[in-house]
């Protein structure tokens, strides 16, 4: 009796230091995620729920009002439909052009280190720089379009960012432009760890080059694809820089994000209380997302795909 | 003396003579003031550091601190600033309802008291802009209107021989421009603002200062002034006027850079346009002597006088915590000499200084200085005369119309549903 009540507090005792070990290291991490991403979420679910212009006190208060006007206005729906137009659109292009270009590069060729560098490059550079140089060269007779004359393919210009119809086109291009490289690198980590017997077992085989991608090298690389898709789909919801820089949502609404949105109707014309609203309506999309992505398509991935599991 | 008791005297001294010195110092108090303006340009950009520098060379214990920012950066980094709860002491205001609600907010004080002694120097119009419930909160140093500037050259070129005096003519006179191959209008319907300046204009010329002022009072814009302003500002839309990417363009890099490279015929602006038409320019010369000015046309039937002006005015607010030196300051820039050297930049800045007046030597303002002693009346840019969200929705829904995606109804009854909803 004595030994094992002796054991039992030998094993709680263990247990409570690797928990208290464990918090110590976690908690300062946590608070300053309480404090920058918990508290503000919370404070803003509070104040969408005023009428409030940020400078008198908090007195107006009006239920789901700024909620009902959100999803009931246009502007603000188009702009949730622009941030799932820039999803499709990179799901469709961006990533397999991404992959592409990671499976080429993946084999040895001289200037690759080169290339590699050029494409990442996009990514390093500060959103609303980008977003401002892409905004000089386009505007009407600017840069692109007298390259464009100059080459003999004039009938290709467009009003690029003056446009309404064609504004997310080009705002598509210039994210891509950014963010192809990354996608890219994400991809050739997760090329270089697939094993390379596995890829000559199949050539061995007599399988051509093309089945080998296709059937070894893309399912093995899935987890790879997977997270790069989730970054990309949250990240096409997040999107503001890049289109405040170029564009600040215009011309006429045609370019605005979820995130502009509330940025221009919110802090810009001092309704906080509806920017709030804004706000969380974004945040709830984005968590949806990512919790239906997680549970559904990277269940595989997060529980081990060796190891079975109930899916 | 013990060797402690000796130290401490020195070190008591020490003190007594460090305090003494540093007392001498700081006898009078070190004065900050915070100014943020939108002069990103030459001449106005050096002229105010230089005449903070003068202002603090008389007055040593005062230091300025000067941040320059672009009209809308400035607009955006004001409000966040006021959002967190502090102001700057001196920032720039176009008065009106913008400038009521800061002071509301108790984030711009009332300086009525200390410059009793120097407001009858100041144009009464002007400074009535920059009151609160009677109670003044700034200090104009530009008060002017807004207007028509025109490139001569380009007109001689359509065969207009003069300006058009009434709305049918300008159209007329667009449509000569554009059978000539020259861009009629330049238009930032991309900042908004611009076009509002269209639409305003033709619902004061329609309905007159009474009109304006109901409509500002009671929030009701469906007035038949407010719809006439619509269709006539479509008819112009309906010409296709203006400059290739209108719709993204912004001011100062688009609109007053057409003007200013000659690439458009006119643009509806207020009185500051030759400076940054200037600026803005590549030559960084404008279109020179070529650039000259006719009023709003009038729109026949309308209760409007054409002596009716629409603009309003540039000036300084005071932020809650400003010292008493930064109003002195505004004293300092508003006085005669100083007002002076503003007006004989001649970018525009046409001074409420009365006595100032006369530095304005270009003949095109001296015109606008003329239509503004003779005005009538008076109404303020209508996204300032308004509180910030529905100067924005104003905005908005004209430029919707200019868009071709909002019929004049359909302008009248956003700008009266956002009025609705203040």
């Amino acid at each position: 009796m004595a030994v094992t009540t002796s054991v039992q507090r030998q094993t709680r005792r263990r247990r409570w230091t690797r928990w208290s070990t464990v918090a110590l290291f976690v908690l300062p991490a946590l608070l300053v995620y309480a404090l920058f991403v918990l508290l503000p979420i919370a404070q803003a679910a509070f104040y969408s729920l005023f009428r409030w212009n940020g400078l008198k006190p908090l007195t107006d208060f009006i239920g789901l009002a700024n909620y009902e006007r959100a999803l009931s206005d246009p502007v603000f729906l188009g702009a949730i439909s622009h941030n799932f137009f820039i999803i499709l659109l990179s799901l469709a292009i961006q990533i397999p052009f991404a992959l592409g270009l990671a499976l080429l590069l993946n084999r040895d060729f001289p200037g690759r280190a080169v290339l590699r560098l050029l494409f990442f490059a996009p990514y390093v550079i500060a959103e609303v720089i980008a977003g401002i140089v892409f905004k000089l060269m386009l505007t009407p007779d600017g840069l692109v379009d007298q390259t464009l004359d100059a080459t003999g393919l004039g009938f290709l210009t467009q009003l690029w960012l003056a446009d309404p119809d064609f504004v997310m086109y080009t705002m598509f291009f210039i994210i891509s432009w950014k963010y192809f490289g990354f996608h890219m690198i994400i991809m050739l980590a997760g090329l270089q760890e697939i094993p390379r017997e596995v890829e000559e077992a199949a050539l061995v085989d007599g399988a051509s080059r093309n089945q080998s991608v296709r059937h070894i090298t893309i399912p093995l690389l899935g987890p790879t694809i997977r997270v790069s898709v989730f970054l990309s789909i949250i990240g096409a919801l997040q999107l503001f820089d890049l289109v405040w820089a170029t564009t600040k949502g215009g011309p006429i609404n045609a370019s605005n994000t979820m995130a502009t949105y509330m940025i221009d109707w919110g802090l810009r014309r001092s309704q906080l209380g509806y920017g709030s609203a804004t706000a969380v309506i974004l945040f709830v999309l984005a968590f949806i997302v990512a919790l239906l992505y997680q549970r559904f398509v990277m269940r595989q991935d997060v529980e081990g795909a060796t190891t079975g599991g109930p899916g | 003396m013990s060797r402690y008791l000796r130290m401490g005297a020195l070190a008591g001294a020490g003190a007594i003579l460090a305090t003494a010195l540093g007392g001498a110092a700081i006898a009078q108090d070190q004065v900050d003031i915070e100014w943020w303006h939108i002069d990103t340009n030459d001449p106005g950009l050096s002229l105010r550091q230089e005449v903070a520098d003068e202002y603090m060379a008389e007055h040593p214990n005062v230091n300025i601190n000067i941040t320059v920012l672009e009209n809308e950066a400035f607009k955006q980094k004001l409000a966040l600033d006021m959002q967190a709860g502090s102001a700057p002491d001196i920032f720039n205001s176009w008065g009106g309802g913008v400038l009521a609600e800061q002071a509301e907010a108790g984030m711009a004080r009332p300086i009525e008291d200390e410059i009793a002694d120097w407001v009858d120097t100041m144009n009464p119009a002007a400074m009535s802009i920059y009151q609160v419930d009677g109670v003044q909160y700034g200090v104009p140093y530009n008060f002017g209107l807004v207007g028509f500037w025109y490139n001569k050259d380009l007109f001689a070129e359509a065969g207009i021989t003069e300006p058009p005096a009434t709305w049918d003519e300008f159209l007329t006179d667009v449509q000569a421009l554009k059978d000539a191959g020259i861009t009629p209008i330049a238009l930032a319907a991309g900042d908004k603002w611009p076009a509002m300046f269209y639409w305003a204009y033709l619902a004061l010329r329609a309905g007159g200062q009474a009109a304006m002022e109901e409509a500002i009072s009671t929030g009701d814009w469906t007035g038949p002034a407010f719809i006439e302003a619509g269709e006539q500002f479509k008819r112009l839309i309906d010409l296709e006027p203006f400059q290739d990417g209108f719709l993204a363009a912004g001011y100062n890099a688009d609109q007053a850079s057409t003007m200013g490279n000659g690439k458009a015929a006119m643009e509806l602006m207020g009185q500051w346009a030759p400076g940054v038409e200037v600026a803005e320019s590549e030559s960084g010369q404008g279109i020179g002597d070529a650039l000259d000015w006719f009023p709003f046309p009038t729109v026949e039937g309308g209760a409007g006088l054409p002596t009716d002006v629409f603009g309003g005015a540039d000036g300084y607010a005071v932020g809650k915590d400003a010292p008493p030196e930064a109003v002195d300051f505004i004293r300092f820039l508003s006085s005669e000499p100083i007002a002076e050297r503003f007006g004989a930049t001649n970018t525009g800045i046409l001074p409420p200084t009365e006595a100032a007046v006369d530095s304005v030597t270009d003949p095109t303002l001296q015109t606008l200085l003329q239509k503004r002693a003779e005005a009538t009346f008076a109404q303020l840019y209508l996204d300032q005369a308004t509180s910030p969200a529905l100067g924005a929705a104003i905005n908005d829904a004209i430029q919707l119309l200019v868009a071709g995606q909002a019929s004049p109804e359909d302008v009248a009854a956003a700008i009266t549903d956002a009025a609705a909803m203040e």
